[in-house]
């Protein structure tokens, strides 16, 4: 029998290999992926530096470790470039690898900026192992970052490059941070207890040029005003990775489209995690990537099963403002009820019949995230 | 009396207050926690994943 085939050694990936293995010991399975394959973590990439970790102390195992453990092929350092429904096959570099079912577990690429200047191809993202060792190592040589964008990435490592001993400047085009997740009170903690550490922060403004200095770079912003920096650190948002599927035909729309079952548009092919819209909800965070794991899972190995999602609130790792949001679901006619005090903001959006839709919590307000959860309606029952 | 985080989210778990909203009592060892606890802020099952001691 053809092997099962996973493409992505991600969370996503290797979490699925693994729900996988406990039903199903035997089938063949091999996962593809580009980069070396090492287990890791990705949310410890921005909580890493103040703990003067490596890239090599945030992986937990090799390929080869993680192949055993598996009993699963890891294809390493493999890009898939094409994959053929039809003929149910995948073609890597000269290889073409028949699947009997194929999963999609492609992640996400950072949004390149739009930058003018001579060293605008010098701004960095941190989104997988290789990307935050090539950070670590400049940041080394430099004490001053410029991070563009504050949104949960942005404000993760603001915190954790100032807790490591760098000047931190974070340049967001909106006029308090996270407000794509936020009401504006707890914002405004947020951003209190961050430059309390000492970020400084430029709201309302973006960077439209990045150029070299005599030491360093310059950032320019939209308004003329100039910030010497080291090191640019991107994290102005993620994209679900669609180009593979795309040209292979599967229906796409933000991610790759599947259903509560985790199946695209094509027999026999799914998708989970970064990549996937599943059910119009693009939701790239650990939580619901486990329970689509375990979802398709069950799937793969013959018991139809549909994701459920319950309310899965993120927490936000800014030790300096702790910071817990569950985004309201949908439109939901209501408002927020704002109480802040020296313990932080708790932020509860209710509806006319005070139901309670969402909640924003900061500081030792989040310490009530799980009890507040347990009263939130599921996202998807 | 140990404190433990989640490797793949950093969720800290203090064994001296335990998580009573959890059902988990004040003083419950991690090695006491059952296999099937799933860590709370990102799902990952603790027979899956290691908390490390802090
Ligand atoms: C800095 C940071 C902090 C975060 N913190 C949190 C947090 O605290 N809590 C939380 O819930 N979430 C957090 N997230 C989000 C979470 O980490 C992601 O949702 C999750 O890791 C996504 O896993 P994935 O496997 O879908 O994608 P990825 O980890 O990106 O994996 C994609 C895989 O696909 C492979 N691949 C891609 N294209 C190809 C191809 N053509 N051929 C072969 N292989 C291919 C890649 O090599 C890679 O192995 C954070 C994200 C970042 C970047
Ligand atoms: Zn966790």
């Amino acid at each position: 029998m053809e092997p099962i085939v996973i493409i992505g050694s991600g969370l996503a990936g290797y979490t699925l290999a693994r729900e996988l293995r406990k039903l199903d010991k035997t089938t063949p399975l091999v996962i593809i992926t580009a980069d070396d394959g090492r287990a890791y973590s990705k949310p410890m990439l921005s909580n890493a530096l103040a703990q003067g970790k490596s890239a090599d102390q945030i992986a937990s195992a090799l390929a080869p470790a993680v192949a055993a453990q598996l009993n699963a092929e890891v294809l390493t350092h493999s890009r898939v470039e094409q994959i053929d429904p039809a003929a149910r096959t995948v073609r890597v570099a000269q290889r073409v690898i028949a699947y009997s079912k194929l999963v999609l577990a492609l992640g996400a690429d950072p949004v390149r900026p739009q930058l003018a200047g001579d060293a605008a191809d010098q701004v960095l993202s941190v989104n997988d192992l290789l990307d935050y060792a090539r950070f670590r190592e400049q940041i080394a040589n430099g004490k001053r970052v410029t991070i563009l964008g504050g949104g949960l990435i942005g404000c993760e490592f603001a915190n954790d490059l100032s807790g490591a001993g760098h000047h931190v400047d974070v340049v967001h085009p909106a006029l308090y941070p996270l407000d794509r997740l936020l009401p504006e009170a707890a914002a405004q903690d947020l951003q209190r207890g961050l430059a309390g550490v000492g970020v400084v922060w430029h709201l309302g403004h973006t960077a439209v040029a990045v150029n070299r200095a005599a030491t360093g770079y310059v950032v320019t912003l939209d308004d003329g005003k100039v910030l010497e920096t080291d090191v640019v650190l991107s994290a102005i948002g993620l994209r679900p990775r669609t180009q593979l599927a795309q040209a292979a035909g599967l229906q796409v729309a933000r991610g790759i489209v599947v259903n509560r079952g985790l199946a695209t548009s094509q027999s026999d092919v799914f998708a989970l995690g970064d990549c996937a819209e599943v059910n119009g909800h693009v939701l790239p965070y650990v939580l619901p990537l486990m329970a689509q794991a375990r979802a398709l899972a069950a799937n793969l190995s013959g018991t139809p099963t549909q994701v459920v999602y319950p309310a899965m609130p993120v927490m936000v790792k800014t030790p300096a403002c702790p910071v817990a949001v569950a985004t309201v679901a949908g439109e939901v006619a209501g408002s927020w009820q704002v109480d802040c005090s020296d313990d932080g903001v708790c932020a509860l959006y209710q509806d006319g019949n005070e139901i309670l839709h969402g909640f924003a919590l900061t500081g030792k307000q989040a310490g009530q995230r799980q009890a507040l959860a347990r009263q939130l309606p599921a996202l998807m029952p | 009396m140990q404190v433990w985080t989640c490797v793949v989210c950093g969720f800290i778990y203090d064994e001296v207050a335990g998580m009573p909203e959890e059902g988990i009592a004040a003083g419950t060892r991690w090695a006491d926690i059952p296999d099937d606890w799933a860590c709370p802020d990102c799902g990952v099952a603790k027979a899956d994943f290691e908390m490390v001691a802090v």
